[in-house]
């Protein structure tokens, strides 16, 4: 699609060349971290699974016995692999499952090999964790057969439908029956405690509050009964769930190996609105962006969520500064263009005076700046009043911008946010304001092109300049984003890089350290 | 109320008065017919709706339909016997409310919120303690004397319990917004056990919950000492804790 603004490429440049400065040093911090999540990740690419009695995950206790054994040496600083496979090749136990089950028990002592010990393992848990790595290659292949075989959605933008019961046996009923209504992506809200867990519950669950657990369990029963409904609908109807919280990495790893389609993962979004450790976060996101991006999966970044606590028009350009630095560490991650779903919200107050053409402006400023990612379009959630009829009027203006500013995957709004959980007239009655709108002014893009100087063109300018003003800004604090994520910068909330949940699962890799999963994933 | 309504007894108004005309809508688990129709007129007229007039029906699906009815509610309206909790302290703008405490307390009042439980959605307390405000009303950290921490969503209640002693607390804010199962309402109950139990009863926080769900009149089966339901606004919580904090100490209601 052609920059209908008209946007100035040497200012599109200096943003991206900003957030590429802005965003390095984090990566660089990434790479010199990892976390327990990132090594529970890589146990469960080797096929480790399941959870004790008490239902904690054996990869959890497993690496807690790791990392209590080699506490002297670091803990998790040299990796998980070179211990854990170590323990096989010396015959500690005859696979994964058996030597969880002793370290559990505390009859296995684990120590960091060296000389050919350490090849050994290394090899050893190069061959277990490329398995799974194949698995999710499978799995990719898979849904690439599938679309082809029964066929994809059949336009853009992509209907994006929420189910939330808490009990996975009442989301599968209602999923299929969105999907037979018109969804062409289903997404199992998860419980809202969640992503403080630091592990991944197991089995099928029927209780959470306000969502589902995501569950390796809970993704295959919904996967392969979605596939059965795209079956019946002649249409690949795709899953999202949640990488975020503190098990991101492990998240993201089980999403793979269960072909979700698609994950919401932000880079910032746990920090700032979870306080979970940034260094904590950034490792975690960057792991589970290069598993996303080899799995095939499109992410569904979180800006939306700034609009929900700043206004939505003093805030706009911290909206496009963090799509610019979200693009920028997903494609560092491996994640190509199409993988994208940059998120961007219709949250303007409606009392604002061009309030819609403000919304116009902000999203055609995501459009031009990232002309080839799958927008997600996020409905408004907080000048829903309760008012339902006046709702229904702003959703059916949300779904009009979202026709003019060719948006890849709509959330659709329902007039009853903030009231109750849809209702299932609430959900009719809101696909109804979609086709309508998309039946009567789906290609009106093709006429619509905005003055250049007049106040849609003017304003997205100001807001893209505003943007380059936060990264300039941030470059210059001293410990540039970690620094402006502390004192507030984004959604209001201050975060320091030394504080938040999760940085006791923190560990700066040593030299020897090694992880297969990360080896082979940066090899392509 | 006002005085107008005072004593009358009224019906909904439509386009006339006295015409008691209502709109409802529904969904009924059937397929579309004549007799689902006839259902939905049946089910109108049970709610006291007669003449009732269903304007519109429309399947959702095999197993569904929707429908939109009008009509004449035949029940009445008496005001003099509706019951709500009625605001029984003065609202002060913030340089009032500033003035007060300076009068009163001589330092800083201090007031710690929190979303507690596994409620994530901290627009509720961000709405009425972020200086953004809300409504066109600052948010309590725009008062000059009052001090405010917000530890923000997901806090356990012996985490609020803690930072209220930490940070001499004089009131302790609890918003509820997503919640299951009355959630909510246990949540709230555990804080206010908590806070009786940490706390000499001369002493204790004022404790104050909102959110959508809540009903105001709660507050005593509840154990705190005041509830706000939707549409609360910053002003109206400021000039509630000011009330209550700079009245005389024995005036104060102990649960």
């Amino acid at each position: 699609m052609s920059g209908k603004l008209q946007l100035d490429p040497a200012q599109v440049k200096q943003a991206r060349a900003l957030a590429r400065t802005v965003g390095r040093p984090i990566v660089t911090t990434a790479k010199r971290h990892t976390t327990v999540s990132v090594e529970r990740a890589t146990l469960r690419l080797a096929g480790l699974a399941g959870a004790d009695a008490d239902g904690i995950p054996w990869v959890n206790r497993l690496t807690d016995a790791v990392r209590a054994d080699l506490h002297d040496q670091g803990g998790l600083a040299s990796g998980i692999a070179l211990p854990v496979w170590d323990a096989l090749v010396r015959g500690e136990a005859d696979d994964l499952a058996t030597l969880a089950q002793k370290a559990g028990a505390g009859s296995v002592r684990f120590r960091l090999p060296e000389g050919r010990d350490s090849t050994r393992a290394r090899t050893a848990s190069r061959k277990a964790v490329g398995a799974g790595i194949r698995r999710i290659d499978a799995r990719r292949r898979e849904r690439e057969r599938l679309i082809a075989r029964v066929g994809d959605a059949p336009r853009k933008p992509w209907i994006y439908l929420i189910v939330a019961t808490g009990d996975i046996y009442e989301d599968i009923p209602q999923a299929q029956n969105a999907a037979r209504e018109g969804a062409d992506i289903i997404a199992v809200i998860r419980s809202t405690g969640q992503s403080l867990l630091d592990y991944v519950p197991e089995g099928a669950t029927r209780e959470g509050f306000a969502g589902t657990y995501a569950t390796q369990e809970n993704f295959r029963l919904m996967r392969e009964a979605l596939d059965e409904t795209s079956r019946e609908l002649g249409r690949y109807v795709r899953l999202t769930n949640y990488a975020s919280g503190l098990c991101m990495p492990e998240i993201a790893t089980l999403a793979g190996l269960q072909r979700l389609d698609m994950m919401l993962n932000d880079s910032m979004y746990g920090i700032l609105f979870r306080d979970i450790n940034p260094i904590r976060t950034f490792v975690d996101q960057r792991f589970s962006r290069q598993i996303h991006a080899r799995a095939g999966i499109i992410i569904n970044t979180g800006e939306d969520n700034y609009l929900t606590t700043a206004d939505a028009v003093d805030a706009a350009h911290t909206v496009t500064t963090s799509q610019l630095l979200n693009e920028y560490f997903a494609k560092e991650a491996g994640l190509e263009d199409w993988q994208l779903g940059l998120g961007h919200a219709f949250e303007i107050d409606p009392d604002v005076p061009d309030s819609f053409r403000l919304e116009l402006a902000h999203a055609m400023l995501a459009r031009d700046l990232f002309p080839k990612a799958p927008l997600k379009w996020m409905p408004p959630t907080r000048h829903m009043t309760g008012d339902v009829f006046r709702g229904y009027l702003l959703d059916g203006f949300f779904n009009l911008v979202g026709a003019l500013t060719d948006q890849g995957i709509l959330l659709v709004g329902m007039m009853t946010e903030a009231v109750v959980t849809p209702w299932l007239s609430d959900r009719d009655l809101a696909l109804q304001n979609v086709r309508y709108v998309m039946s009567a002014a789906g290609n009106l893009h093709e006429d619509f092109r905005p003055q250049p100087d007049g106040f849609i063109g003017t304003r997205a300018r100001q807001v893209l300049g505003e943007s380059i003003g936060l990264l300039q800004d941030i470059r210059g604090h001293e410990n540039g984003l970690l620094d402006a994520i502390a004192d507030g910068t984004f959604g209001l909330m201050k975060r320091p890089a030394h504080k938040g949940r999760g940085l006791d699962g923190v560990a700066a890799k040593a030299a020897g350290y090694y992880n297969p999963a990360s080896e082979i994933l940066e090899e392509k | 109320m006002s005085e107008e309504t005072a004593g009358r007894i009224i019906r909904p108004y439509g386009d006339t008065t006295g015409d008691g005309m209502v709109q409802v809508s529904f969904t009924l688990p059937m397929p579309h017919s004549k007799v689902a129709e006839g259902a939905a007129a049946q089910l109108a007229g049970k709610m006291g709706i007669d003449p009732a007039l269903v304007v519109h029906a429309k399947p959702m699906g095999p197993d569904f339909t929707f429908f939109v009815v009008y009509g004449r509610v035949n029940h009445l309206v008496d005001p003099s016997q509706v019951q709500v909790v009625e605001r029984d302290y003065p609202l002060l703008t913030p340089k009032e409310a500033n003035a007060a405490i300076k009068r009163s307390l001589r330092r800083r009042l201090v007031v710690v919120g929190a979303c507690i439980g596994t409620d994530a959605h901290t627009v509720g307390i961000d709405a009425i303690l972020n200086i953004k405000g809300f409504a066109g009303e600052k948010g309590l950290e725009y008062y000059r004397e009052l001090k405010v921490v917000n530890l923000g969503a997901q806090v356990s209640v012996p985490q609020l319990v803690e930072a209220a002693h930490e940070e001499r607390a004089d009131a302790v804010l609890v918003s509820q917004v997503v919640t299951q199962r009355d959630a909510h309402l246990l949540n709230t109950r555990e804080m206010s056990a908590a806070f009786r139990e940490a706390y000499p009863s001369a002493t204790r926080p004022l404790l104050v919950v909102g959110g959508p769900r809540f009903d105001e009149a709660m507050a005593g089966e509840l154990g705190v000492d005041r509830v706000f339901s939707r549409g609360t606004t910053p002003g109206e919580v400021a000039s509630y804790i000011v009330h209550r904090m700079t009245l005389e100490q024995s005036d104060r209601k102990v649960f």
